[in-house]
C-alpha cells in the first residue's frame, strides 16, 4: 500500500468513528422518542403525517402486527414502484420521452428498490424518465432505508425490552427514520453534491459538438437529489449506469470521499445506538470495533491486489504507480480516483450493502474481486445497509454467543437475554435463507441454457459473474459483475427471487427473535457471565462471521476467483 | 403503552397505503424540486453539467470525457466504452474480467494504436490509464504520466517545444484534495482547449 | 444430620457393607462395557431411531446411498466393467463407520447408566408385604399389590416395600442399597425428617409400621431406575437449540454440496454421487452431531456417580446457570453446634488454673459443648482422666439452676450462663462481666467458669465453620456465583459466621418463608437461585428455587418439591452440582466448535481433491500435499468417522472444567477446542493419507 493510501484509510477511519459517535447518540434519541435540535421544525410534519394517515403513534405493536406493517407496506411499494414505471411514457417530467418499462424489468426493478438493493439490469439513461426516478427511485431510496432502521431499532428494543409484548411502532419508526434522519442529511448533501458539480435539473439530454468535432450526448436530470439519499441510505442504484464512476454522479475527489462516509454514517451510527439503547457503550463499541476490523482487512487487501496490478498485461504497459500516475490495474477504474480510493470505494460499497460503484468490479483483479464478493457473502453485515447490517450482525452476534457461550458452562445469553430454542430457530433460518438463494440459483444459472447466456467472461470468470449476481442479489446489495447481461426474464425473475428472499425471509425472523427478546426476562451480569465486549469476544465474531461464510462459499470461490487468480498467476 | 385493543389488517393496510402516498409526495416530489430550484437559483452552472463554451458555443462539459483518438494534434484521453466511445448517454465499463483473453486483445491494439501515433516514445513502456477503459467511459481526466507520455507528439504536431507542452500539462495538473483524496490528474478538454488557445492547428 | 437418641433401639454390630456406588465404576472402555454397546450400537441403525438425530441421520442416508452404487459398481465388474471398487468400498466402509462410531458413543454412556441401574433394580426383587387389615390383622401380599394408603408393618431384616410414612415403631433401617451409606439411620414416628422411608431400603432392628405414599411402579426407587437408565431422558432446552443449530448447518452443507454438481459442470468437471457424498458427511458437524446424546447422558451419570439424582437434564442444565447459592448456616456452612474456640482468664487467674476448671466442670458434660470444652482442654495439654474420678458426684444441667460441673467435698466446680454463674456463686465480677459482654457482641456464648466462690475465667463457646468452606466459596466467587447465608441468629452473630465463612451476603433473623421471598427477590432481578432443603417447610422454597436440592433423609414433601435429591444428604454438595451443569454446557460447546473448526481442514483436502483434473491450478490448495485425489478424500472421511472415537473420552468425562471467570475459561476453551479444531485435522489427515498411500489402499 503506498503511503497515500495508509494515509487516506486511517483519516477515513478517524472521521468515521466520530460519526458513529455523533449520529449514534442522536439516532437513541430519536427513536426513544426523546427530544432533539430538530423538533422544532420536524414535529409539525410528523403530526400533520399521522394526522393524514390516522396512525396513532403512543399505540405500539407486538412483533406480529410490526411484521405485518412492514410486509403490507413493502406491498403497496412495489406495486407503486412498477405501476409507474409500466405508465411512465404517458406522464410528465419525461423530456427523454422514455417508453414504458417492460413487464420482467419494472418488475425487477420495483423489488430491487423496494428491497433497497438497487441492482439495476438496465441502462438507466435509456430507461427511466425523471418522474419514475424522482417520485419512483428516490422514494424507495428514503423508505425502504428507514424500513432497514425501523427493523433494527426493533431488535435492539427486543434486547433492551425485558418482559414486554411491544417492539415499537412501524409508523412512527418508519416516520422518524425519514424526517430526523434521512431528509435533512440527504437535503444538506443534495446541495454539497452540486457544488461540486453534480447535475440537478429537469432537463432533456443536451446535445453537443465535441472539439473533435462528433455529437456527444450528455444525459441530464435530478441528479444530486438522488445521489445524496442513494449513498445515505445504502440504495446504490445510480442515476445513471456508471454509477458513482459517472462524473454527474461523483465528480471530485471531495465528493467520492463524502460518499464513501456517508456509505457507513448510518450503519456506524446504529451501532452506537445499539450501545447506548441498551445501557452500555461498550456493547455498542464493541460491535463497531468487530465491523471495523472485518473492513479494514477488506479494505487493505483490496488495495494491495489492485495496486499489484494485472499479470495478464502485456509488457509494453506501465502499472507501477509513480509520482505522475496511480498505477495498478487501471481497467474499469476512473483517473481521479486512481487505486487507493477506488478500491476503498468498493470496499466500503460491497462491505455496507450499498452497491453504488466508482469502479467496475467485474475488471478488479480476480483476488481483489473476491474480498467484494465475500465482504456480501459473509452477509452484508461489515456495517451492512442501514439497518439490514445492525440485525444481521446481532444475529452473527447471538450465533457466536451460542456457540462459544456454551464453553463458559452457561445457557448463552446476549445482553442479558438467554438464546434458547425459539431464538434459535430463528437464528438458524436467517443464517440459512442467503446461502440457500446464493447458492441454489447460482447452480440453476450455471446450468440452464438461459443462465449461461448471462456472463459475457468465459471460464472461472464468467462464474464469479453470476455468483456475484445471485449474492449482490440476495444480499440486497446491487452492485454488480456488471458483464452480466442480467437484463432478461431469467435473471430479472431470479435475482428479484433473490432479492425478496434476502431481505423478506430474513426480516421476519429477526422481528420474531425481537419480539421473542422482548418478552423476556432479563439475566443479571455475573463474573460467570459471558462477556460481550472486548478483545476476547471481538475476535470470536470475527472468527465466526469469516468461517460460515468461508464453510458456505469455499467451494465455489475455488472454482470463480481463486482459480482465476492461480490461472492468472501461471499465466494459462 | 396501549397495546390492549389489537390492530385490525385493514387498517394496517389502509395506514399503509395512505403513508406511501404522503412519503412519495414529501421524498419524491417536494424534496427533488425544492433541491432542483435551490441549485438553480445558486449554482446554475454547476447544477447543469459544467458546460464549458469557446467562442459562445458550448464544446462540452468540463467533467465529460471527450473522444480524441486519433486525432493527432490532440491529447487523448483513455480508450472508452461507453457506446461506441464517450457516449454521455450510455456511461459504462467494459467490464472485461482481468483473465478474458479479449482485454489482452483490446490492450495490445491500444498500445499499437498508441505506439504508431507516439513513434518518438519508441518502445518505452505506457502508463496504463491510456490502454484501460475507465469506469464510466466517460473519464474526463488521465494521469500526469499519461500527458507526459504524449508531449512529443503534441510538441511535433503543434510546432511547440516539448518544454512547453510539459508547462502546459502541469498548468492543467490537478493536485489531490487536501493532498490525500483522489489522485493527481489532467483534465484532457480543458488541456486541449488551452492547447488550441496556445498554439492552434493550423494556423 | 443424625444424632444419636439415648434410649432408642441399637444399631446392629454386624452390618454387611455394600459397594459403594463410586467402587463400581469400570474403566471407560472396559470390554464388559464395550460388548453389549457394540451390539447396541448396531440395534440403534434402526432408521426411525437415527432420526432422532438429523444430522447423523443425514450420514446413514449417505452410507445407503453409497453403499447401493457399490453394488451397481461390483455388478458393472461382474459384468466385466471394472470401475474403481477398492476406493467405493473403503468409502462405503467408513462412512457406515461414521455412523456406527456415533452409535456406540451413544450406546456406551448408554450402558454406564444401565449398569448402575441394575444394580438398583437387584434391590427391588419382588418382595411380599404384611398388610394391616382394619381389624388390626395383617396379610401377606406382593409389594406390588400395595396402594398409596395401605399400611404395612415391616420387622427387622425385611426390605421396605414401597415408599411411605412411619406411623408407627423405631427402627433402625439401613439405606445402603439406595445411598450406599452403611452407617443405619433412625426411623420413628413424629417427627418432620425422620419419619419418611424409601422403598427398596431395609428395617435392621426392631419393627415399624408404614404408611405406604407411592403407588407401585411409582416409587422413588423406580424413578431412579428410570433415571440413571436414560429412558426417561428428554432433550433438554439447551440441547434442543443445539440440535436446531447443527440441523441447519446440515442444511447449508447439503446445499452446497448439492449445488457444487452444477457449478463442477460448468466448470467441465465431473463428480461422482459418491464422492459428493463424502464431502456432505465430512462437512456436516458429525463431531458434535454423533456425541451430543452421549455428552448429556454422561452429565447426568456423573450427577449419580456424586450420588445426586437430577429428576430432570433441564436441572442439570439450569446447575449451570446458578447466580446464587441460598446456603442454611447450621449443618451446611457450621457443624451447627457451639464449640468451645478460647479460654479467657479473668485477671488474677492462671489460663492453666482456668483450662483445668474448665476441664473439671465438663467432665460429666456429655453434651457437644461439654465435649469441645474436654477436647480443647486436652489440646492446651491439661491431662484429664476417663470418666469421673471416684467421689466426685456431678451436677447436671437444669433449667432451674442453668449451671453445671462437679462437686468434690462440697466443693463445686461450676459453668454456666454469667448470670447463673453469680446467683450460685453469691457475687458478680465486673471484670469478667466485661469479657462475657465482648463475647456476646461478637456473637459467641461465654460460658463463666467458678471454683468454689472465685471466679476463674470464661469459656468462648461459638459456632464453628467447617473447614475449607471458604476456599469452596472463594471457588465459587470465581465462577460468578454469589453465596447467601440463611440463618436464625441474631445480625451480630450472623455476621461473625459470615466473615469467617467468607459468604458474600447473609440474612439473619429468617424464618423458614423468608427463604421463598429471598427467592423471589434474586429472581426478579434475573438470577437463578439454587437450594439445598430437607424439611417440609423448606418444599415451597426449594419449588420456587431454579435448581433445588432435596436431601435425601429430608421429607417427602421436600423431595416431591426439588429438582434434585442428595442421596448423601451433604448440602455443600450443590458446589459439585454447579460444576457438573457447567461441565455438561462446556462439553458441548467445545465439541461444536471443534466440530465446526476441523471443516476448514477438510475442505482443503477435498477441494483440490474434486478439480485438480479439471484446473491444475487447484493443487496449489492442497497444501498438505496430500497422495492422490482419491487417498484425500479417503484420508478426510477416515478422520471424520475417527475423531469421533478420539472424542468418546471427552464426551462422556466430560472436558475439564476449572472454576474460573467466563473470560478465563472461554480463552483457554477457545484456544484449545478452536484452534486445536483448526490444527488437529491437518495433521491427522495428512497422518491417514501417508498411511494409505504406504499401503496401497488409495
Amino acid at each position: 500500500m503506498t503511503t497515500q493510501a495508509i494515509l487516506q484509510l486511517v483519516l477515513y477511519v478517524a472521521a468515521l468513528a466520530l460519526l458513529a459517535k455523533l449520529l449514534g447518540g442522536y439516532l437513541a434519541r430519536v427513536f426513544s422518542g426523546e427530544r432533539t435540535f430538530a423538533d422544532p421544525v420536524l414535529a409539525p410534519v410528523e403530526r400533520t403525517i399521522y394526522r393524514l394517515t390516522g396512525v396513532d403513534p403512543q399505540r405500539e405493536m407486538p412483533w406480529t402486527t410490526y411484521a405485518f406493517a412492514l410486509l403490507a407496506f413493502s406491498l403497496f411499494s412495489v406495486l407503486a414502484l412498477y405501476l409507474l414505471q409500466r405508465v411512465q411514457g404517458s406522464l410528465p417530467l419525461n423530456p427523454a420521452g422514455q417508453g414504458n418499462v417492460p413487464p420482467h424489468l419494472a418488475f425487477n426493478t420495483a423489488v430491487s428498490f423496494t428491497t433497497n438493493t438497487n441492482w439495476q439490469s438496465y441502462l438507466p439513461e435509456a430507461t427511466v424518465s425523471h418522474l419514475t426516478q424522482m417520485a419512483g427511485l428516490t422514494v424507495q431510496n428514503f423508505v425502504s432505508a428507514a424500513a432497514g432502521i425501523a427493523i433494527a431499532v426493533a431488535l435492539v428494543r427486543g434486547l433492551a425490552r425485558h418482559s414486554a409484548k411491544a417492539i415499537g411502532n412501524f409508523w412512527v419508526d418508519l416516520t422518524r427514520a425519514v424526517l430526523w434522519v434521512l431528509l435533512p442529511v440527504a437535503f444538506v448533501l443534495a446541495l454539497i453534491f452540486v457544488s461540486q458539480g453534480v447535475v440537478q435539473n429537469l432537463d432533456a439530454p443536451r446535445q453537443i459538438t465535441t472539439l473533435p468535432g462528433e455529437v456527444q450526448t450528455i444525459a441530464q436530470g435530478p441528479v444530486a437529489s438522488q445521489e445524496a439519499i442513494k449513498m445515505f441510505g445504502t440504495n446504490g442504484g445510480g442515476f445513471f449506469n456508471a454509477n458513482s464512476a459517472h462524473p454527474f454522479e461523483n465528480p471530485t475527489p471531495l465528493t467520492n470521499l463524502l460518499q464513501m462516509l456517508t456509505i457507513f454514517a448510518i450503519p456506524a451510527g446504529l451501532t452506537a445506538m445499539f450501545g447506548r439503547m441498551v445501557g452500555n457503550p461498550r456493547q455498542g463499541w464493541t460491535v463497531f470495533g468487530v465491523m471495523l476490523a472485518l473492513f479494514l482487512v477488506g479494505a487493505v487487501l483490496t488495495t494491495v491486489f489492485e495496486q499489484q496490478g494485472n499479470p495478464r498485461f502485456p509488457d509494453a504497459v506501465d502499472q507501477r504507480a509513480s509520482a505522475s500516475q496511480a498505477g495498478g490495474n487501471m481497467e474499469g477504474k476512473e483517473t481521479r480516483f486512481g487505486i487507493s480510493a477506488s478500491a476503498l470505494f468498493a470496499t466500503i460499497t460491497t462491505a455496507a450493502s450499498c452497491g453504488a460503484v466508482n469502479a467496475m468490479h467485474d475488471a478488479f483483479t480476480p483476488l481483489g474481486g473476491l474480498v467484494l464478493l465475500n465482504n456480501i457473502a459473509v452477509g452484508e453485515v461489515i456495517f451492512g445497509g442501514v439497518g439490514a447490517g445492525l440485525y444481521g450482525f446481532l444475529i452473527f452476534a447471538m450465533l457466536a454467543v451460542f456457540i462459544a457461550g456454551l464453553m463458559v458452562g452457561r445457557t448463552p445469553e446476549y445482553i442479558g437475554k438467554k438464546i434458547e430454542p425459539r431464538e434459535m430457530t430463528f437464528v438458524t433460518l436467517t443464517i440459512l435463507v442467503v446461502p440457500l438463494l446464493i447458492l441454489g440459483l447460482t447452480a440453476i444459472a450455471l446450468v440452464t441454457e438461459r443462465g449461461l447466456l448471462g456472463p459475457l467472461n468465459p471460464g472461472p470468470h464468467g462464474l464469479t459473474e453470476v455468483l456475484y449476481a445471485y449474492t449482490s442479489g440476495a444480499g440486497n446489495n446491487g452492485s454488480a459483475f456488471a458483464g452480466l447481461n442480467a437484463n432478461s426474464n431469467f435473471y430479472a425473475t431470479t435475482l428479484g427471487i433473490a432479492m425478496l428472499g434476502g431481505r423478506f425471509l430474513m426480516i421476519v425472523p429477526i422481528l420474531a427473535v425481537a419480539g421473542s427478546l422482548a418478552a423476556k426476562k432479563r439475566v443479571a451480569a455475573t463474573a460467570g457471565t459471558f462477556p460481550t465486549t472486548g478483545l476476547l469476544f471481538g475476535g470470536l465474531l470475527c472468527g465466526v462471521i469469516l468461517i460460515v461464510a468461508a464453510l458456505t462459499f469455499f467451494p465455489a470461490y475455488a472454482l470463480g476467483p481463486i482459480v482465476e487468480h492461480l490461472m492468472l498467476r501461471a499465466g494459462s | 403503552m396501549n397495546t390492549e385493543t389489537p390492530y385490525r389488517p385493514l387498517q394496517l393496510l389502509r395506514t399503509a397505503a395512505l403513508l406511501l402516498l404522503v412519503l412519495i409526495v414529501l421524498t419524491g416530489l417536494a424534496y427533488p424540486l425544492a433541491v432542483t430550484g435551490i441549485a438553480q437559483l445558486t449554482m446554475r452552472d454547476d447544477a447543469n453539467g459544467s458546460l464549458v463554451e469557446r467562442d459562445g458555443v458550448v464544446v462540452g462539459s468540463a467533467l465529460i470525457g471527450q473522444n480524441f483518438w486519433g486525432s493527432s494534434g490532440y491529447f487523448w484521453g483513455r480508450p472508452s466504452a461507453a457506446g461506441s466511445g464517450y457516449d454521455a448517454n450510455q456511461s459504462g465499463g467494459a467490464n472485461l474480467g482481468p483473465s478474458n483473453p479479449a482485454l489482452v486483445t483490446r490492450i495490445e491494439a491500444s498500445i499499437a494504436e498508441l505506439r504508431a501515433a507516439n513513434w518518438e516514445r519508441g518502445d518505452s513502456p505506457i502508463p496504463v490509464d491510456l490502454v484501460t477503459t475507465s469506469a464510466s467511459g466517460l473519464d474526463p481526466h488521465i494521469s500526469p504520466a499519461a500527458a507526459e507520455y504524449q508531449a512529443p507528439r503534441i510538441a511535433r504536431e503543434r510546432g511547440l517545444s516539448e518544454d512547453q507542452v510539459l508547462a502546459l500539462v502541469r498548468a492543467h495538473t490537478e493536485g489531490r484534495w487536501l493532498w490525500v483524496f483522489g489522485e493527481e490528474r489532467v483534465n484532457v478538454l480543458e488541456l486541449n482547449l488551452a492547447l488550441d488557445a496556445l498554439a492552434p492547428i493550423g494556423r | 444430620m443424625m444424632q444419636p437418641i439415648p434410649n432408642g433401639p441399637v444399631p446392629p454390630e454386624t452390618f454387611e457393607r455394600p459397594e459403594k456406588r463410586a467402587d463400581v465404576q469400570r474403566a471407560l472402555f472396559d470390554p464388559e462395557m464395550v460388548r453389549p454397546a457394540l451390539r447396541a450400537a448396531v440395534r440403534k441403525l434402526d432408521p426411525r431411531l437415527m432420526a432422532r438425530n438429523p444430522v447423523m441421520f443425514v450420514v446413514e442416508i449417505g452410507s445407503v446411498i453409497v453403499s447401493v452404487l457399490l453394488l451397481q459398481e461390483l455388478w458393472r465388474a461382474i459384468l466385466g466393467n471394472a470401475g474403481d471398487l477398492l476406493f467405493l468400498a473403503q468409502l462405503t466402509m467408513w462412512l457406515w463407520f461414521t455412523v456406527l462410531f456415533a452409535s456406540f458413543a451413544e450406546a456406551l454412556a448408554e450402558g454406564r447408566g444401565k449398569a448402575q441401574a441394575d444394580s438398583l433394580r437387584r434391590t427391588r426383587t419382588e418382595t411380599v408385604a404384611r398388610r394391616l387389615l382394619e381389624d388390626g390383622t395383617t396379610e401377606l401380599v406382593p409389594a406390588s399389590a400395595l396402594r398409596s394408603g395401605d399400611v404395612v408393618r415391616v420387622e427387622a431384616g425385611e426390605l421396605i416395600p414401597n415408599d411411605g410414612e412411619v406411623i408407627g415403631g423405631v427402627a433402625f433401617v439401613s439405606e445402603a442399597a439406595i445411598t450406599g451409606e452403611s452407617a443405619p439411620v433412625l426411623k420413628e414416628p413424629g417427627t418432620d425428617i425422620r419419619s419418611s422411608v424409601t422403598g427398596g431400603t431395609q428395617v435392621i432392628s426392631d419393627w415399624l409400621l408404614i404408611r405406604i405414599t407411592a403407588e407401585p411402579g411409582a416409587s422413588f426407587l423406580d424413578r431412579m431406575i428410570a433415571l440413571v437408565e436414560g429412558s426417561a431422558r428428554r432433550k433438554t432446552p439447551n440441547e434442543l437449540a443445539l440440535t436446531i443449530l447443527l440441523s441447519g448447518l446440515t442444511i447449508v452443507f447439503l446445499v452446497v454440496t448439492v449445488t457444487l454438481r452444477p457449478l463442477a459442470i460448468y466448470s467441465g468437471a465431473q463428480i461422482s454421487t459418491a464422492v459428493l457424498i463424502a464431502l456432505l458427511v465430512t462437512l456436516i458437524p458429525t463431531t458434535i452431531g454423533g456425541l451430543l446424546s452421549a455428552i448429556g447422558i454422561a452429565g447426568m451419570d456423573r450427577l449419580v456417580r456424586k450420588n445426586v439424582l437430577a429428576l430432570s437434564g433441564r436441572a442439570v442444565e439450569a446447575a449451570g446457570d446458578v447466580d446464587v447459592l441460598l446456603l442454611d448456616k447450621t449443618g451446611t456452612i457450621t457443624y451447627g453446634n457451639r464449640m468451645a474456640a478460647e479460654l479467657l482468664p479473668a485477671e488474677g487467674h492462671s489460663l492453666e488454673e482456668l483450662t483445668r476448671a474448665a476441664l473439671l466442670a465438663s467432665l460429666a458434660d456429655e453434651t457437644p459443648e461439654g465435649k469441645s470444652i474436654v477436647a480443647l482442654a486436652q489440646r492446651s495439654g491439661v491431662a484429664a482422666s476417663d470418666g469421673l474420678p471416684a467421689g466426685v458426684e456431678s451436677i447436671p444441667f437444669t433449667a432451674e439452676t442453668r449451671v453445671s460441673g462437679i462437686r468434690s467435698d462440697g466443693h463445686e466446680t461450676i459453668k454456666g450462663a454469667a448470670d447463673a454463674v453469680a446467683a450460685r456463686v453469691g457475687h458478680a465480677s465486673a471484670e469478667v462481666g466485661q469479657i462475657v459482654a465482648t463475647i456476646s457482641q461478637q456473637g459467641g456464648t461465654p460460658l463463666v467458669v467458678a471454683d468454689g466462690h472465685d471466679v476463674l475465667g470464661v469459656i468462648y463457646l461459638k459456632d464453628t465453620v467447617k473447614p475449607g468452606m471458604r476456599e469452596r466459596f472463594e471457588e465459587l466467587r470465581r465462577m460468578g456465583i454469589r453465596t447467601v447465608m440463611i440463618t436464625g441468629d441474631n445480625p451480630l452473630t450472623a455476621r461473625t459466621i459470615a466473615d469467617e465463612a467468607g459468604v458474600d451476603d447473609f440474612v439473619a433473623e429468617a424464618k423458614p418463608e423468608d427463604k421463598l421471598r429471598i427467592i423471589r427477590e434474586h429472581q426478579a432481578e434475573g438470577r437463578l437461585v439454587a437450594m439445598t432443603g430437607d424439611g417440609t417447610n423448606d418444599a415451597p422454597a426449594l419449588a420456587q428455587s431454579d435448581v433445588g436440592v432435596a436431601m435425601h433423609t429430608g421429607t417427602a414433601a421436600a423431595k416431591e418439591a426439588g429438582n434434585m435429591v442428595d442421596l448423601d444428604s451433604d448440602p455443600t454438595k450443590l458446589i459439585d452440582i454447579v460444576a457438573i451443569g457447567k461441565q455438561l454446557l462446556i462439553t458441548r460447546g467445545a465439541l461444536t466448535t471443534f466440530s465446526i473448526a476441523n471443516d476448514v481442514a477438510k475442505y482443503f483436502a477435498i477441494i483440490p481433491a474434486l478439480f485438480v483434473a479439471t484446473y491444475p491450478e487447484l493443487d496449489a490448495l492442497n497444501i498438505m500435499r496430500l497422495n492422490s485425489p482419491k487417498s484425500a478424500i479417503l484420508a478426510a472421511v477416515i478422520f471424520n468417522a475417527l475423531i469421533i472415537v478420539a472424542l468418546i473420552p471427552i464426551a462422556l468425562r466430560g472436558v475439564t472444567y476449572r472454576p474460573l471467570g467466563a473470560a478465563a475459561i472461554l480463552r483457554r476453551n477457545l484456544l484449545v477446542y478452536g484452534l486445536g479444531g483448526l490444527c488437529v485435522p491437518f495433521v491427522g489427515i495428512k497422518l491417514i493419507d501417508l498411511i494409505l498411500a504406504a499401503t496401497g489402499l488409495a
